[in-house]
């Protein structure tokens, strides 16, 4: 019953998600114009700078845009469900005998399916346009981590817009929140000891991004030994398991 | 079909409580067309919220198809049908798919979803649409999606919250229409809210008046205005003859408010059909010629203003200001 609910909110969803592609385009700008207008300058930066860490730009780059992708891709998803919520859908929904963690999850994993598409196109545009070199093993590890983090990300994201049913407010919560932990988590330049001072450091190390961020730089150059898989892992499941604690408890609370 | 004990709702938004349904008790037999009318803001939909498992009651017990709200939410749902205020379906999926998506969350098969969306369809006039996106649908198809999505497991109880808000006279008139149908036909048990007199007026079996959180008054449109007001009957007569008239309308059983105008005798009497006769023969006995005659009934507006002191339509302006959210 559960699972069979769960796939028909999913499928309303990809439906209406395929109905309007161009959305899924749009998402995909950004992190196609860091690849052409930001990559190519890293290059050199990489290899010249003391501090950066090992691997090459590509493969310090593309994980990064990856992870932007899951950020911000995942981060707006509540905005559907404020929509649904202004146009009445969800109270129908909740009338029905469907189970409200089906109500979460169907969406939740529309969304998580939409952002691992999105980081296929980039992989692919970086490993055929650009230099990027990983493994088999590296690409199945990130698109699993980009999978979880949407999960993450957009379980929150409909948590908040429940919370808020404020087409305003949320919004403006979402930037304040997204902005300090997209620059500490060392998206573009790594936040590493030999670079930044130690109080930066230390700031960064508090967000558990940076964890995974991490991971996946730490896989696409072939490391797959380092504490950084481990730390990374137990963070991200932690993550997940929590945003997804506070979703469906959000769904089945009364009055949501 | 609907037991309701005390059913209470307070809603606490910044350290501000306010009791937006006070203790409500009320009985739906099934096969009832039942009115929930009162102002914008007296707790009609809130009430319903509660009725339907949207909403937690804060105190207060009921019964609904047959279910204990608080003990089987699971079992209400699959029970009652839900129409909300304003809409429900999605504005960018075609009217098929919500038509099946809502079947298969009520646990039927594909075959049996579209089956039952394609014979909905044919009784609220929806056949050919089904390709259509929800959005381009006129407000009357829209509202009857909205009613065959809360239809499609045929329920046994349907909840319609204000089904004819915004909609032009034509389309008000054709989905009365459905609603009558719905109970005349279906035998299904229909509990409406409105706050449109004139609707609760030419729908409803029998009306519950709530104001403030409270139920006031309740009774058959005919007996609410009947008890509260009684009807207005007017007389006219050759002007020598008005005072011995007079004397007359004051014998008839129960006339109060007699007063005269000009040529006019006016009373009011609990049932003017009835009282007309009796008039008339005691006017033909005294050798009165009538030159006109009316009975002018009560409007559920009477109603409102005896049982509140206000007009509906003053309590809507005044009250939209602090409805809870």
């Amino acid at each position: 019953m559960f699972l069979r609910d769960t796939w028909l909110i999913f499928r309303r969803d990809m439906i209406l998600s395929l109905r309007n592609p161009a959305w899924i385009g749009i998402g995909l700008m950004q992190p196609v114009l860091y690849l052409f207008f930001f990559g190519p300058l890293l290059e050199r930066i990489t290899e010249s700078t003391p501090g950066f860490p090992p691997g090459t730009a590509w493969q310090i780059l593309t994980p990064a845009l990856i992870i932007q992708i899951a950020l911000f891709g995942s981060s707006f998803v509540g905005f559907g469900l404020l929509a649904d919520l202004r146009t009445g859908v969800v109270e129908r929904l909740r009338v029905t005998p469907a189970s409200r963690l089906a109500l979460l999850l169907g969406r939740v994993l529309r969304d998580a399916l939409q952002t691992i598409a999105q980081a296929v196109i980039i992989l692919v545009m970086a490993f055929t346009i650009f230099d990027l070199r990983a493994s088999a093993g590296a690409i199945a590890l990130t698109l699993v981590i980009v999978g979880l983090m949407s999960v993450t990300l957009a379980s929150c994201s409909y948590a908040l817009a429940l919370r808020l049913k404020n087409e305003e407010a949320f919004p403006a919560i979402l930037n304040t929140v997204l902005m300090p932990v997209l620059l500490l988590s060392g998206i573009f330049i790594p936040i590493t000891q030999g670079l930044a001072p130690a109080w930066l450091y230390e700031l960064s190390r508090w967000n558990p991004f940076t964890h995974v961020v991490d991971i996946e730089r730490a896989s696409f150059r072939g490391d797959f030994t380092t504490d950084a898989l481990l730390t990374g892992s137990l963070v991200l499941f932690a993550m997940t398991a929590l945003a997804l604690f506070w979703g469906v408890r959000t769904f089945q609370r009364e009055n949501a | 079909m609907i037991t309701a004990r005390g059913l209470a709702r307070t809603f606490t938004a910044r350290g501000r409580s306010v009791e937006a349904v006070r203790g409500v008790d009320l009985d739906v037999a099934a096969g009832e067309l039942v009115g929930f009318l009162g102002p914008n803001g007296a707790g009609k939909t809130t009430t319903l919220r509660m009725l339907t498992t949207l909403i937690r009651p804060t105190a207060g017990t009921a019964t609904v198809a047959g279910h204990d709200l608080a003990g089987d939410p699971l079992g209400v749902r699959r029970g009652i049908g839900y129409v909300a205020q304003g809409a429900g379906a999605t504005p960018n999926a075609k009217v098929g798919e919500e038509m099946e998506l809502q079947g298969r969350l009520y646990g039927l098969g594909k075959a049996e979803a579209r089956r039952r969306g394609v014979e909905l369809g044919e009784r609220l006039d929806l056949s050919g649409l089904s390709d259509r996106l929800v959005k381009t649908l006129s407000g009357g198809q829209r509202r009857r999606l909205d009613i065959a999505l809360g239809l499609v497991h045929d329920p046994k109880l349907v909840f319609l919250d204000e089904p004819t808000a915004a909609l032009d006279p034509q389309s008000r008139a054709n989905l009365w229409e459905h609603i009558r149908a719905l109970r005349d036909t279906h035998g299904t048990t229909v509990f409406l809210t409105t706050h449109y007199l004139d609707e609760a007026d030419a729908l409803c079996d029998r009306i519950l008046v709530i104001d403030h959180g409270r139920i006031v008054a309740e009774g058959t449109p005919a007996a609410l205005k009947a008890q509260v007001s009684g009807d207005l009957v007017a007389v006219s007569v050759v002007a020598d003859d008005v005072p011995r008239a007079a004397e007359i309308a004051r014998r008839v059983p129960q006339a109060t408010e007699v007063s005269t105008e000009g040529d006019a005798v006016r009373f009011r009497v609990p049932r003017g059909d009835q009282a007309l006769a009796e008039l008339l023969r005691g006017l033909d006995a005294a050798g009165i010629a009538t030159t006109s005659l009316q009975v002018h009934s009560p409007t559920l507006d009477d109603v409102f203003l005896t049982l509140t002191g206000r007009s509906l339509r003053d309590a809507d302006q005044t009250e939209a200001e602090h409805v809870p959210a």
